[in-house]
């Protein structure tokens, strides 16, 4: 059964058109990443599926019923935001406990779940703690919680991890992996980080300017960009593009590669100078001058290339994207 | 900013300047203490000087005493300053709170319309204020005072605390929508809480003005029933003769509620304000 079916929805606030025609499944169980640059409409999308906003046209269908009509908290969904948005008035288990006893759910149920949710978040020792004695990241899990209590049809995230510092982050993202393994529920996960997406999700919905470019599997995303906005936006650094008239004379098209696919070769095509190295020990990233367009190059292993240098870059012309003026994929 | 805080000159100087208008605001309120301690004459021999053995006197509060209705007239003033302000804060923060959070036709126009009190003085409309109330029979009552001031309150409320609502966190009150909070309850379980800083704002600035008032008292309600204080206390002004014993000790009385709602107030107004820069 599809967890959540949009059908041609459309936002509007007075003139401006934020959501435009979205059409998308989400499958039982699936972790669904929608990723897309600042702006795009990513929240105003998750917010209408909550109900948060009524879209100005189109269905929504949660676990087969359609819900336009439906408040928020007859959904069946459970939110996640960037700001935690924890009641400052409750504590820990008062926070997770709201909405259970909004829904007249007898003590010995909301008992029972708030101990699953805190064993699996670590929160029992901050049960009867207020919202500002905790640090970020047990707020962070304090929301999460919140929202595993309800034991939603639909999980919604939105940019959850934002506020939180690098190394929290790595492990709040491990960890909402493992809660997606251990519940099996279907999530929603908003992000305008390329490496959350793809590393989180199922399936990635890429957004941009309130449409959906593209939606398949990372991998698919990534080795099958159906267009220029979705090879540069997936992938870190992020896929190189040129004309590619300058490699292959009378080519009209734009050519994509991607920074791991070049390598130095002696006779490379690309006669480039060194701007910028980054040494990682694993990795070297070499960014480089080619005519007018930057260049980046993330080289296998440590290289001995210094700023200023000149270096020639090749790759195989396989691994090579062309897009159109429109920056549609041509093969 | 920051050098401008640490220098000590400025540290200093502004130090100086703060106690200076301490003391000038203060200067009024302490000569009516002092006085309202002396006898008649002694007052007027010698109007800074503090009471003496000599000079000492409580005639003006046994005056007060007698006069009988003192305590009514302060019940009066307590009872429509506290109900006035009891309604100023709540409708304010209910209209502020539906012109911030719910958009809707006329939106702006409403919110323009309710500020627009803040520029036209209540008092223009007294004569048609006085014919509503003979119209209505509120005429000596405290009601009609009460209304009056919760209707010369609520512009300045409004626009205040809607400026404030605007900032309290939208993800706070979805969260609560999705937990299936009514829009009562979030206001005023999840919202209220938040802008109590700016609640105390408003009560401060309505409530020196509503306890002060002789305008309204004199033409709304002046029989000896709802007389306020302010009111009240005039009797001991007559046109010939003056019992300033009284005067003082009357307005002596009249400051400390007053003062004690304040410090209630400017607390809230203290945490909040610190509560925000810290966080
Ligand atoms: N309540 C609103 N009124 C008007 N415009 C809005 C409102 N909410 C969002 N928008 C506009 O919709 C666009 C998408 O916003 P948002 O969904 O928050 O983007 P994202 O979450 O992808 O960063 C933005 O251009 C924003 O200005
Ligand atoms: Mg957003």
């Amino acid at each position: 059964m599809t967890a959540l079916k949009l059908a041609n929805v459309n936002k509007s606030f007075g003139d401006v058109h934020v959501l435009k025609d979205i059409s998308l499944e989400v499958e039982e169980g699936e972790f669904v990443v929608f990723v897309g640059p600042s702006g795009c409409g990513k929240s105003t999308l998750l917010r209408v599926i909550a109900g948060l906003e009524d879209a100005s046209s189109g269905e929504i269908h949660i676990a087969g019923d359609m819900v336009n009509l439906t408040p928020p908290s007859k959904r069946g969904i459970a939110m996640v935001f960037q700001s935690y948005a924890l009641y400052p008035h409750l504590n820990v288990r008062g926070n997770m406990t709201l909405a259970l006893k909004q829904e007249r759910q007898p003590k010995s149920v909301i008992e029972d779940r708030v101990r699953k949710a805190s064993d699996m978040l670590d929160l029992a020792p901050y049960l009867d703690r207020f919202p500002s004695e905790l640090s970020g990241g047990q707020r962070q899990r304090v929301a999460i919680g919140r929202a595993i209590v309800r034991e939603p049809k639909l999980f919604l995230f939105d940019e959850p991890l934002s506020n939180l510092d690098a190394a929290l982050r790595m492990n709040t993202r491990i960890e909402i992996a493992n809660l997606h393994r251990q519940l099996g529920a279907s999530m929603i996960y908003v992000t305008h980080d390329q490496t959350e997406a793809m590393t989180l999700a199922d399936k990635i919905v890429v957004l941009r300017d309130g449409q959906v470019e593209q939606i398949g599997s990372p991998m698919e995303l990534y080795n099958n960009p159906i267009n220029q906005f979705v090879a540069g936006f997936l992938g870190s650094p992020s896929m190189n593009f040129f004309p590619a008239g300058l490699i292959n004379a009378g080519d009209h098209h734009i050519m994509g590669v991607r920074p791991e696919d070049l390598f130095i070769d002696a006779n490379g095509k690309l006669e480039t100078t060194v701007s910028h190295v980054e040494h990682l020990g694993g990795d070297t990233n070499v960014i480089a001058q080619f005519g007018e367009h930057q260049i980046a190059a993330r080289l296998f292993g440590q290289h001995a290339v210094a700023e200023g240098e000149t270096i020639r870059l090749s790759f195989n012309p396989e691994s090579a994207y062309s897009f159109d003026d429109n920056g549609i994929r041509v093969n | 900013m920051n050098q401008a805080r640490t220098n000590p000159l400025n540290t200093t100087l502004m130090h100086g300047a703060l106690i200076l208008y301490t003391l000038i605001a203060l200067f009024p309120v302490f000569i009516i203490l002092i006085n309202s301690f002396k006898e008649r004459r002694a007052i007027f021999r010698d109007p800074l000087g503090l009471p003496d053995a000599e000079s000492f006197s409580t005639i003006g509060y046994e005056t007060v005493m007698k006069q009988g209705d003192f305590f009514l007239y302060f019940q009066n003033s307590m009872i429509v300053t506290v109900v006035s302000l009891f309604f100023i804060l709540l409708f304010g923060a209910m209209a502020a709170y539906a012109l911030s959070e719910y958009r809707f036709r006329g939106n702006m126009l409403m919110g323009l319309y309710l500020a627009l009190g803040i520029m036209i003085p209540i008092r223009i409309g007294t004569v048609a204020i006085l014919e509503l109330m003979v119209a209505t029979g509120l005429v000596n009552t405290l009601w009609a005072l009460i209304l009056v001031y919760t209707a010369q309150g609520l512009p300045l409320a409004v626009f205040i605390l809607s400026e404030f609502m605007r900032q309290v966190s939208d993800d706070l009150k979805n969260a609560g929508r999705i937990d299936g909070l009514s829009e009562y309850t979030i206001f005023f379980r999840l919202v209220l809480p938040l802008v109590r800083p700016a609640m105390a704002t408003v009560a401060v600035f309505n409530m020196i003005p509503i306890w002060n008032d002789l305008w309204f008292p004199l033409i709304l309600a002046p029989s000896e029933e709802t007389k306020t204080l302010t009111l009240g206390s005039q009797v001991f002004i007559g046109q010939f003769v003056t019992d300033w014993n009284a005067v003082l000790s009357a307005l002596s009385m009249a400051i400390l509620p007053v003062l004690v709602l304040y410090v209630i107030f400017s607390r809230q107004l203290i945490r909040g304000l610190t509560s925000g820069a810290v966080k």
